[in-house]
């Protein structure tokens, strides 16, 4: 349907199949204004509404997407924002490992989420948790809490245990999405298309991690705080009424580069690399380390892992 | 059994090369990118400067020698350094264990050779060389930039006061609201 001239969402469908009467343009622009009316999505261009899933665009299509976000952006935060459409490097799974006898519950890699990938800052959507836990409990959900907040940490007799989406091998929230618009890629981060996303929030409910977020309202992200190095995938600013997740900072690892939170933990926890190269810090860790996987037991087979690097 | 089978030796063998294998640290090789106000270290792992306090190095522009000869007595400092605690290991470790008294400059192992400020995690892996060893694959301590290139490392000192070794409680950043207090704004959730 993108093959179509780009037209103006106002025109009507008179005027569009007046100038170039061919019939898939003529259906496509009554579909879009019946849907407008339908609806009450005024504000939903024809091009956005007629938009396929992301798997399904050729890459002119993908293009002329990113063209249009990119415009829309400009419009929106008043300067550019680079949509990128980075493909997944060959020969790549990422993995992540946490280091559970260092973290101390400081929050930076929260805070450093959130300012990289443009979510929404009222109310504050974060996609990481670091839950504080009771030492003599071990890992036990029944004794976490999010919201503590002392004057410092780590606090006496405690532990700090970060959770965020754990990218797994087989994501129950990929499975459960009726209309395929979330997907584990080949590098192995699990990704959402946020313009063909319905809110229906099923993965929400699938993921037995809590690492998906919705965008009940309007995402309030004041210009100045937006980060624009996007990916089409990751951190590129979001609609109200989708699903957003972490995506390993898609738009940097993919590019080479660490997430965010690894780059800003003070105590150096997190750890970042390739699962296929042998000679990577996640590799060492894994052979070398007491490892666990989070709610093992789901078989979600997650790439993100947590040791005990001491 | 007697003797050990052919398995039993492939699988010590096999242990022996692994360990070989471990010796020489993927992240002991040189990294491609380097900066200039980076020091070389003699293992070509790339550190920055060590975190030394304001006009402080070098120490050689006090400790010359001849103005000021060195007092190898242990001792309570009292004119300058009086604002370092040292708390650090057993009551009786002090200065000139690590501080070279002949060049103030450098460092010495327990051996007595001298070693760079840039260098000192040798001489912290003396007694810590499991973090050490991990510090070198890139597990222990923090790196940044490519996880796939050139990475930064950091200095054990640039954590570790090496004198107040214990990493320092830090003030949480704020704490996510919680749901019952999000309010709506105007435009907000339907």
């Amino acid at each position: 349907m993108t093959d179509q001239k780009p037209m103006c969402p106002s025109e009507g469908c008179e005027t569009s199949t007046a100038g170039c009467g061919s019939r898939r343009e003529f259906l496509g622009a009554a579909t879009a204004a019946m849907a407008a009316a339908l609806t009450g999505c005024g504000t939903l261009s024809k091009e956005e509404f007629l938009q396929h899933n992301f798997k399904e665009l050729s890459k002119d299509e993908v293009l002329s997407v990113i063209d249009r976000l990119e415009k829309e952006y400009k419009a929106k935060y008043g300067k550019e924002v680079k949509v990128a459409n980075t493909p997944p490097i060959p020969g790549v799974i990422f993995g992540y490992a946490l280091d559970l006898s260092r973290c101390i519950g400081c929050r930076r890699c929260v805070h450093a989420c959130v300012k990289e990938n443009n979510q929404s800052r009222d109310p504050e959507v974060q996609w990481i948790r670091v839950l504080q836990m009771d030492k003599e409990e071990g890992v036990n959900l029944q004794h976490a809490d999010q919201y503590y907040n002392p004057e410092e940490v780590p606090q006496e007799g405690h532990f700090y245990m970060p959770v965020q989406c754990q990218q797994c091998k087989k994501p129950p929230c990929t499975k459960v999405c009726p209309v395929g618009a979330t997907w584990r890629d080949k590098d192995g981060i699990v990704v959402v298309d946020y313009n063909w996303c319905i809110g229906c929030r099923y993965c929400m409910a699938a993921c037995p991690y809590g690492a998906r977020h919705f965008n009940w309202g309007e995402p309030h992200l004041p210009a100045d705080e937006v980060n624009p190095k996007t990916h089409y995938l990751g951190n590129r600013p979001r609609p109200k009424g989708v699903v957003e997740k972490c995506t390993f900072c898609i738009q940097r690892t993919r590019n080479g580069l660490y997430p965010a939170c690894v780059e800003i933990c003070p105590t150096g926890s997190r750890k970042f690399g390739n699962l296929l190269d042998k000679d990577s810090e996640i590799r060492y860790i894994l052979e070398n380390k007491r490892v666990f996987k989070f709610k093992e037991d789901l078989n979600t087979q997650p790439n993100f892992f947590y040791f005990y690097g001491v | 059994m007697r003797f050990p089978t052919l398995s039993t030796l492939a699988a010590g063998l096999l242990i022996l090369l692994g360990s070989a294998a471990f010796a020489d640290p993927p992240a002991a090789k040189p990294p491609s990118g380097t900066k200039a106000e980076d020091l070389a270290a003699p293992e070509g792992i790339q550190v920055p400067k060590p975190p030394f306090s304001e006009g402080i190095f070098p120490c050689t522009s006090c400790h010359d020698g001849k103005s000021m000869k060195p007092d190898t007595r242990r001792r309570e400092l009292t004119g300058m350094h009086g604002d370092i605690t040292l708390s650090h290991g057993p009551a009786s470790r002090w200065c000139l264990d690590c501080h070279d008294a002949n060049n103030r400059d450098s460092l010495h192992l327990a051996s007595g050779e001298k070693i760079a400020f840039t260098a000192s995690y040798l001489l912290c892996g003396q007694c810590h060389g499991d973090k050490l060893r991990d510090w070198r694959v890139g597990v222990h301590g923090k790196r940044t930039g490519s996880w796939n290139g050139a990475k930064q490392y950091l200095l054990c000192v640039n954590c570790h006061n090496p004198h107040t070794p214990r990493f320092q409680a830090l003030k949480p950043m704020p704490a996510p609201t919680p749901p019952e207090q999000i309010q709506t704004r105007k435009g907000g959730a339907r």
